[in-house]
């Protein structure tokens, strides 16, 4: 009897216990989350400046040096590479492994594992489409390639130890905020990952296919309506390499299959909706002028390309030096070298190519059991694999992904997208160049180690997907542009729809010699920009397909065309421009067509600030979210009838398309509303579409939205999309069509100016900060001045510099 | 109250250092075990355990949140939500940290208690 006052509170204290230590929902661990010497309090980094370290490791062969200045930017210097890139990892690691394993994990298919299935089971769909497309089976493919050359060997090998060096001196003190908020820990990192992350770029930037889209699209439309609406090229077309350059005739020749008319032009299967895909926009501007047209007659490089905008950011400011090479620029956590930038001798960037190298084919399997699949008139043995998904909270997910020749089975009756979409269990595999080996790795390398043009020639030989332009300037005076990956070479319109993949003919038949892809080298214009669009027009011998822009890149050589004597400070003006060409575009057909005394007089309002606005996507202007909506809105009245028998999923006509379509022809085929009996025009359609934009601009305006910065509303999210830890409500301008490409959560994610004097003059910016700790106060420092256009001087240190009062403490790493 | 005081700083100093190496939960193992061996009545037992880590767990909180000028709190206290409280994020969190050790504290002297 007298323990039972002891057993009651032994119990309460047991069970309180118990119940702080495991996590509720979303809720942490409370326990071990607010124990100040083990749980977020640690993260809680201090504000003054960090303290110099020093670490010991047997992989370090020499001794190397890490400087990091008042931007908590490390200028690494080593003895040797394979030291250097140890450093790279350790550093990424140090600032940045929540998010490598973070994305990595997303790569992987295997986000479940670490936040749950998710609501409706999306996180565990997108994990299953990822696993479907392919992801592992060729980030292995690109691991064997990268590891079979010593010198990425090597550099992987040196990263990848830097990074576990990193992990294995945690303790669940110090584990970045994210894990202790999520309740994992991280694994050792494996050159796999890093081929991992790299195929995630590929994915992230060759999303330029809608064969499904596009499918359904035909199944409604005729072909000379579809051509209509989905035309190849554009009448205002500026492409990349300027029109009028001539091409020699096409080194390989393809030929359509003699069955394309009745096996795949004609054919309507309806089929499945898709999870998602890439932002179609994940685009970009890069340009270089040439030394005659700069102030001080040296080549300038720009690069701005646009994705996603997340905290932590993709990028990380570096700079490597060693006896080999010395580069500076953005890298990616998650692999070594510097990916965006320069080094002593040439400067270089990236914009999308938009190309589709992604396809899609029907196979026939001869059962249920999927064993043998019918090709080329005869049964062939299919190679069945089994997924394996680890759930967060317990339990497991197995998946059943059949291969056939073309690739992974991605969608079938196990998997349609939404699983509450319903098809007729068709198959689907998937081709895609990413499935191919290739070592991506190679050409950062061998771009941070370049010393002119023709080291950047072969350096970019190593880019295979995604298509990418490659823009190239040097101190020697040169400037270039490639489109490079390996394309292949498509008869017209091969790939953009379903095919059937039941005979070889439909197979991609080569692949477009390296030395026929798109570029200008040196013109005599003075500069060479690319911008997601066209890189060429009609007469180059090769179908281009995908999906591009059109007025960023025309704005730009039309702005390049007019300047001389270039500055760095003109640069930044051209990046930061706010012009909407497409609104210059659009907005005469707009006012020539609308009937002003059929608006109401509250409309009249809305109307008039459109009417007087200065075509700007500058912050504090109005008119651009009555132009957006109201041209959204003509879309949707103009193509909604039409389309309204067109399966999901389905795109409609670009904005280009239609406006270009009103231009030549006010007498349109499609501008009727066929639901109706009366044939409507053009007038009638646009004073509609403008009524019905109405009345979601009033209720902005009303609430004082209607400023562009405000109905925009910009933000950079963090990675779990959880608030506190993004940056939300940004003043910025700019927009969709416009060189300042930001969006609402995507845009501009590495601003970089490099103007090639003999000391290198560069200046850049990235909306975020070098550490990816919350708590630290160089998590978000970037931001608002990115928000507001600005840029920070981006310093090339030399090892005489090490007294530079920039410097806030060093790092040293010894054996 | 000679008692209280050796108790209250015995269990400070030594829940801080078991707290650098050992699970959170030793601030209920600790305040047990000194209750045990150094008895007191229940309730001076439950309020030494309370006030040692809710001290102690405050204090060190309230260091690193100065250090840091509050800037990982407030997103802390947004996520919780507590409205970006810094200061009633610590409170809770030195609250539920005291209360553990109270418990452990009242176990150890109520079996000090039951065995005579």
């Amino acid at each position: 009897m007298k323990f039972i006052p002891f057993s009651i509170s032994a119990i309460v204290t047991i069970l309180l216990v118990w119940a702080l230590n495991k996590p509720w929902g979303s809720i942490p661990a409370l326990g071990a989350f607010f124990s100040p010497q083990q749980g977020f309090w640690q993260n809680a980094e201090s504000t003054d400046n960090p303290g110099s370290i020093s670490i010991n490791d047997p992989f370090i062969k020499g001794s190397v040096e890490v400087y990091l200045d008042d931007r908590l930017v490390p200028h690494v210097f080593a003895e040797n590479e394979s030291d250097l890139f140890f450093a790279q990892g350790y550093l990424h690691a140090k600032y940045r492994l929540w998010q490598m394993e973070f994305q990595t994990h997303a790569a992987g298919g295997r986000l479940s594992e670490i936040l749950g299935p998710g609501k409706d089971s999306i996180l565990l769909l997108n994990d299953r489409q990822m696993r479907r497309l392919g992801m592992v089976y060729g980030a292995k493919k690109a691991l064997a390639e990268m590891e079979a050359e010593p010198k990425t060997k090597t550099t992987c090998d040196a990263y990848t130890a830097g990074v576990n060096a990193y992990i294995h001196s945690l303790s669940s003190a110090n584990l970045p905020l994210e894990y202790k908020l999520l309740g994992y820990q991280p694994e050792e990192w494996t050159n796999l990952k890093t081929a991992l992350f790299l195929k995630y770029m590929s994915y992230d930037l060759s999303g330029s296919e809608n064969d499904f889209e596009f499918t359904n699209v035909k199944s409604v439309f005729d072909q000379h309506a579809f051509e209509l609406l989905f035309p190849i090229t554009r009448d205002s077309l500026d492409p990349i390499v300027a029109k009028g350059t001539p091409f020699d005739s096409a080194k390989v020749k393809v030929l359509m299959p003699v069955t394309a008319d009745s096996l795949y032009f004609q054919w309507k299967p309806v089929v499945p909706e898709t999870v998602s895909k890439p932002d179609q926009d994940n685009g970009s501007n890069n340009w270089a002028v040439a030394g005659t047209k700069t102030a001080s007659g040296r080549p300038i490089l720009c690069n701005d390309p646009h994705l996603s905008l997340n905290m932590p950011s993709l990028w990380f400011e570096i700079q490597l030096t060693c006896p080999q090479f010395s580069a500076y620029g953005a890298s990616f956590p998650g692999a070594p070298c510097v990916i965006i930038g320069f080094n002593q001798n040439n400067a270089f960037g990236f914009t999308n190519a938009m190309r589709d190298v992604r396809d899609y084919y029907t196979v026939k399997f001869k059962d249920e059991s999927r064993k043998e699949y019918w090709f080329n008139n005869s049964w062939q043995p299919s190679r069945i694999t089994v997924d394996t998904f680890m759930i967060k909270g317990g339990g497991y997910y197995f998946d059943t992904v059949v291969y056939t020749n073309i690739g992974p089975v991605m969608y079938d009756q196990n998997f349609t997208g939404r699983e509450k979409y319903r098809t007729n269990g068709s198959n689907y595999a998937v081709k895609w160049k990413a499935h191919e080996p290739s070592n991506e790795l190679m050409l950062f390398y061998e771009l941070d180690h370049s010393t002119n043009y023709s080291d950047y020639q072969s350096a970019i030989k190593y880019l295979s997907c995604p298509g990418q332009n490659c823009l190239f300037a040097s101190k020697a005076g040169d400037i270039a542009v490639w489109q490079q990956a390996v394309f292949p070479a498509k008869w017209r319109r091969q790939g953009d729809f379903v095919m059937p993949g039941t005979d070889s003919s439909y197979f991609w038949q080569a692949d477009i010699p390296q030395d026929e892809n798109a570029h200008m080298v040196n013109p005599s214009r003075g500069y060479v920009s690319s911008a997601n669009q066209l890189p060429v027009d009609t007469t180059y011998p090769y179908y281009i397909g995908g999906h591009h822009d059109l007025y960023r890149g025309k704005l730009i050589n039309r702005k390049l065309e007019q300047m001389s004597s270039i500055t760095i400070k003109d640069m930044q003006g051209l990046q930061n421009e706010n012009e909407n060409l497409f609104a210059e575009t659009a907005m005469p057909v707009l006012l020539k067509n609308i009937d002003e005394t059929q608006l109401t007089s509250s409309e009249k309002e809305l109307f008039n600030i459109v009417k007087t606005w200065n075509k700007r996507n500058d912050p504090n202007e109005q008119g651009v979210a009555v132009f957006h909506s109201w041209f959204d809105s003509l879309e949707t009245t103009i193509w909604s009838d039409e389309f309204a028998k067109v399966p999901q999923p389905y795109i409609t006509p670009d904005e280009s398309t239609l406006i270009e379509a009103l231009i030549r022809d006010s007498a349109f085929q499609f501008i009727d509303d066929i639901s109706t009996p009366e044939k409507e025009t053009l007038a009638q359609q646009v004073l509609k579409a403008f009524k019905k934009a109405v009345p979601e601009l009033m209720i902005a305006k009303k609430e004082g939205r209607l400023v562009w910065y405000k109905f925009k509303d910009s933000g950079i999210q963090h990675l779990t999309r959880v608030g506190p830890l993004s940056r939300l409500h940004l003043k910025t301008g700019g927009g969709v069509h416009v060189i300042n490409a930001t969006k609402q959560f995507h845009g501009p994610s590495w601003k970089m100016i490099v103007e090639l004097t003999d000391k290198i003059r560069a200046t850049g910016i990235y909306p975020g900060g070098q550490s990816g700790n919350p708590g630290s106060k160089f998590y978000d420092n970037f931001v608002d001045t990115w928000a507001s256009g600005g840029y920070y001087d981006l310093w090339f240190m030399t090892k005489d510099e090490i007294k530079d009062k920039r410097i806030l403490s060093t790092i040293t790493f010894k054996k | 109250m000679k008692k209280f005081l050796v108790s209250l700083l015995l269990t400070v100093s030594l829940c801080f250092v078991a707290g650098l190496y050992l699970p959170w939960w030793s601030v209920a193992v600790i305040p047990f075990l000194i209750a045990y061996l150094i008895p007191q009545t229940a309730f001076k037992a439950f309020l030494t355990g309370f006030l040692s880590v809710f001290v102690l767990w405050f204090l060190i909180a309230f260091v690193l949140d100065s250090g840091n000028d509050h800037i990982l709190s407030v997103k802390v206290a947004t996520i919780l939500p507590l409205k970006g409280s810094y200061l009633l994020l610590n409170l809770i969190g030195s609250f539920l940290g005291g209360l553990v050790a109270g418990l452990g504290a009242l176990s150890g002297a109520l079996l000090s208690k039951a065995r005579g």
